[in-house]
């Protein structure tokens, strides 16, 4: 039950962005969900990243389906428009809504089941379409509320709690996504907020579809031994292949990059983004070679992690259509309609 | 039996062969002579190679609904040759192409056998497969028009019309014309005693399909955001829209698109996209049929309890389950009025013509952003794909679109709180905001149980408050909604109801009924929620016979359901074959119930 509101008590210190918000002022209200659940963390990264991003929340459209992950939009930056809808329909609504109006940000928060099982066919087809939008999948492989079924994402062999191991291949969301020619793909953990927060605002800058898988651990239903989504097993082969440290419009690059393995990238706006290569084998921007690369990785039993692909080439949904700057439902009606003299003139085509 | 512009033409051809323009020029030259004319197209679910007809029945009475006998069979298909024999009246005419001798048995006394070899004059007349195949299309035109005696200025002009700088084209068109005309002129007795008269019946009217003309209402709305999954017969729909979206909806300056038109990966999606569009306050729509309906049904819930407008064409096809794509009936009334799980209702539009789908494609954007619910307009495959003769469309500039209850970012500004779901007009709508208007108007849109403030809610009270306060909401829907169309004398004690598409042959119906002495009252509902006047004339009369394209009686129970009529005078007359109904079975079916007593 998510109607409980924290209290509004602010402390003068607190830092404030550029529109002189507090980090309070992302938040939602107290999450209802496990204690210990890795969704919360992700909560945490997405609160942060947007407050750095100096996002005004009001233009802020958070999306949802059903699930544990599709509750937490409830949990951050309270003064934006959620929208909580159907199990596995998040991507159509997102779709609709965006192409109402391309102007605000589109975080849609998203799990295993609600992506990869009942709403596998909207989100491959959103994919397609290069929705402009950030689509996080918290990933933990079990149904939560419904009280620990496996999903779609559970890895062959992986034990539930009660019962006989998993023997079905697994859909994995970033080897899909690369293959429909999705064009930000980005893989993390609930428990590294340093590498998520940057992917996540990499995600919101994207103009098109960006993907942020995370592996969050269900603590009640899959977090034992045996289980490829707990908590040890993640951090054991937890992998990372390229980091992105995320920079605001403003801001200068200032670290300093290894000539080679640091790669930065132009987003929206004037924001960029920098590819740090920790495996200078890795190449994020071919999808022949990092489909290989992640391929050989999970069947060796590693979580590659980061920044895997990036595709500037692609136009996001509204260029492809050849769609006007201007939201379309923010476009007068009386402009719409060609009018009643132009009316007789159409209706002389049926006589 | 001579008559003038009363005249019933079924042309029996094999689909993917080009009849169809044919078939409209015939129609067309008809229309232009002042004589109406609608045209209805009986139609395989196929591509190619199977049996198709059009039927084009002229009425100088101007009755738009399936005549229930044939005059002209032009029996091109010989796959179908018996059967389209059989259909023809007694006393009519069959024309066949007798390139190819018929078998002796095929033949009927009280039936005029017209033999033209189009198919020998076109071979030798024209070079190439697909010329000749298409040309004695044109053909069947030509022998037509002396055996009834259209004018052939008339199909001349419709032709360069239709041409305009394909000289060649009018060329050979009007040579395969002349073939069937002279042919016709030459070896049989024309005109026939059913013949044709220019007359002055169809000034002010044009001849259009309603999924054109829905499509084109939807222009005409302002909707920006069309979501669809292609569906025989509601296609037509979204092609109309797109085309008349790139005529007119394109940037003047930049000649970018003011319109967004997705082929979603299904039903499920395209409605999805709609509820989100809409939320965002775009005007949005999507045409389906019944089968999208069933899919769509979870969404459309969430969209009456999270309160999002939503406008649906439902074209609706003969059910249940995949059933007869390309066959019309209404049978979609009960699982559309009462789509998804849980205790949900929506509004409901019925358009009679194709002159209603262009209003009510109109008035269902204003009703779903004004009750701020979904608005299912159900047309049907006889009103969407068919060609009727409708009043020339007209559209009020000056008349305000209304786009309901939306707080502007200056109307919150002032407000010290926005709540989303409270009733502060006391009429059940509440008020709504556009994401990313104001700080102020931010709330959480959820199909979970919530307060009148907006909140999630597991509280009994706080739920039915909501859920109750919706029903005040539908009270007021039933006053805004289209009144029925109401024929009454206070002499007569039994009426008939119908609805959408079942009108013109209760129109034709109760005038053959007068003739013979039987007199009723006359009521067509245009929407639910049913009106008060729907109640008030179900009181005013001791029996309805309420006639409805389906076999459950869908509309009686909506009756029933809503409106509490009493159901014992209501006496259902049910056609469903998936053949569009027509006058004769209606005066068939009172004439039975009168006689087993069951009159006023």
């Amino acid at each position: 039950m998510s109607y409980i509101s924290k209290p509004n008590v602010l402390h003068p210190k607190m830092p404030r962005n550029a529109l002189g918000l507090t980090e309070r002022d992302y938040e939602g209200t107290v999450s209802t969900l496990c204690a210990g659940c890795g969704h919360d963390s992700v909560t945490a990264a997405i609160i942060q990243a947007v407050f750095e991003m100096n996002i005004e929340p009001h233009k802020i459209a958070k999306m949802s389906g059903i699930g544990c992950s599709s509750k937490t939009p409830a949990y951050f930056v309270s003064q934006s428009h959620g929208f909580n809808s159907v199990h596995g329909r998040m991507p159509s609504v997102t779709t609709g809504a965006n192409a109402a109006n391309r102007e605000l940000t589109y975080i849609g928060v998203s799990g295993d089941g609600d992506s990869l099982s009942i709403g596998a066919g909207q989100f491959v087809h959103a994919i397609r379409r290069n929705l402009n939008m950030c689509y996080i999948i918290e990933n933990n492989g079990v149904y939560g509320l419904t009280k620990g079924q496996f999903s779609a994402s559970a890895d062959i062999g992986t034990l539930p709690k009660k019962g006989l191991a998993n023997q079905q291949e697994p859909i994995d969301a970033v080897s899909t996504a690369l293959s429909l020619g999705a064009t930000y793909i980005a893989r993390s953990f609930s428990g590294d907020k340093e590498q998520l927060i940057p992917l996540i605002q990499g995600a919101l800058s994207h103009p098109g579809f960006a993907l942020v898988d995370v592996i969050s651990p269900c603590v009640t239903f899959n977090d034992h031994e045996g289980s490829t989504k707990s908590y040890a097993h993640t951090r054991q082969f937890y992998h990372h292949v390229v980091d992105a440290d995320y920079i605001a419009p403003a801001e200068e690059i200032k670290a300093a990059y290894d000539e080679g393995a640091a790669m930065p990238v132009e987003l929206h706006g004037g924001s960029k983004i920098v590819l740090r290569k920790l495996d200078s084998n890795y190449d994020p921007t071919s999808r022949a070679t990092s489909f290989k690369y992640l391929r050989e990785r999970f069947n060796a039993g590693e979580i590659t992690t980061g920044l895997l692909y990036i595709d500037k080439s692609r136009h996001e949904m509204h260029d492809l259509m050849g769609n006007v700057d201007t939201p379309l439902a923010q476009l007068p009606l009386d402009s719409l309609h060609p009018g009643s003299k132009e009316l007789k003139k159409i209706l002389s085509r049926y006589r | 039996m001579a008559s003038v512009n009363d005249v019933v033409v079924r042309i029996a051809t094999v689909n993917g062969t080009g009849s169809a323009s044919a078939n409209g020029l015939l129609m067309k030259s008809i229309f232009r002579m002042g004589v109406p004319v609608v045209g209805k197209n009986y139609f395989p679910s196929n591509i190619q190679g199977l049996p198709t007809w059009y039927e084009v029945r002229v009425s100088g009475d101007g009755y738009n609904a399936r005549s229930d006998r044939v005059d002209v069979m032009v029996a091109m298909n010989a796959q179908t040759y018996a059967k389209d024999l059989a259909d023809v009246r007694a006393g009519g005419w069959l024309l066949y192409d007798s390139t190819w001798p018929r078998h002796a048995l095929l033949d009927r006394d009280d039936v005029t056998v017209l033999g033209i070899p189009l198919s020998r004059m076109c071979n030798e007349s024209f070079e190439g497969a697909r010329a000749r195949i298409l040309m004695k299309n044109i053909g069947y035109v030509g022998a037509l028009a002396a055996l009834l005696d259209i004018d052939l200025d008339t199909i001349t002009s419709l032709l360069k019309e239709t041409f305009a700088d394909k000289q060649q084209l009018i060329e050979s068109n009007m040579t395969a014309i002349r073939l069937g005309y002279d042919y016709a002129q030459e070896n049989f007795v024309c005109p026939l005693p059913s013949k044709i008269e220019a007359m002055n019946g169809t000034q002010g009217h044009i001849v259009i399909d309603g999924n054109t003309a829905a499509g084109l209402g939807c222009l005409y709305a302002g909707a920006t955001v069309g979501a669809w999954y292609p569906i025989t017969p509601s296609t037509s729909l979204m092609d109309a829209f797109r085309s008349f979206c790139s005529q007119y909806r394109a940037d003047p300056e930049t000649g970018k698109r003011t319109y967004a038109i997705i082929q979603a990966e299904d039903e499920l999606a395209a409605i999805g996209m709609v509820l989100g569009a809409s939320w965002n306050g775009a005007r949005s729509f999507t045409p389906t049929s019944g089968p999208g309906i069933s899919l769509m049904s979870e969404f459309l819930g969430f969209g009456y309890y999270a309160e999002i407008p939503a406008v649906v064409f439902n074209v609706q096809r003969t059910g249940p389950s995949t059933g007869m794509p390309t066959r019309t009936q209404q049978a979609d009334i009960l699982s559309c009025a009462y789509a998804s799980h849980g205790d949900t209702r929506h509004v409901l539009l019925f358009p009679a013509d194709p002159g209603e789908c262009f209003t009510m494609a109109q008035a269902a954007f204003d009703l779903a952003e004004r009750l701020q619910t979904p608005v299912l307009v159900l047309s049907d495959l006889d009103i969407g794909m068919n060609d009727w003769m409708v009043r020339d469309f007209e559209f009020d500039e000056d008349k305000i679109p209304d786009r309901g209850k939306v707080l502007t970012a200056e109307q919150l500004e002032e407000m010290d709180a926005f709540y989303r779901y409270l009733d502060v007009d006391g009429d059940g709508i509440p008020y709504r905001t556009l994401p990313g208007t104001h700080p102020k108007g931010s709330y959480f849109t959820r199909g979970s149980g919530h307060t009148k403030y907006g909140a999630y809610t597991e509280n009994s009270e706080d739920y039915q408050e909501v859920v109750d306060r919706l029903l005040v909401k539908w009270e007021t829907a039933r006053k805004l909604v289209p009144e029925p169309e109401i024929e009454y004398s206070q002499f007569n004690k039994s009426a008939i109801l119908s609805v959408g598409s079942s009108d013109g042959a209760c129109v034709e119906a109760r005038d053959r009924l007068e003739k013979q002495n039987v007199s009723l009252n006359y009521c067509r509902v245009k929407a639910f929620p049913f009106s008060a006047s729907v109640m008030e004339f179900i009181e005013q009369h001791e029996v309805i016979y309420v006639v409805e394209q389906n076999r459950d009686a869908q509309l009686r129970s909506l009756l029933m359901l809503d409106s509490g009529a009493d159901p014992a005078k209501l006496v259902p007359l049910l056609h469903y074959n998936g053949m569009p109904i027509n006058a004769a079975f209606v005066v068939q079916r009172v004439l039975e119930e009168i006689a087993k007593g069951r009159a006023a």
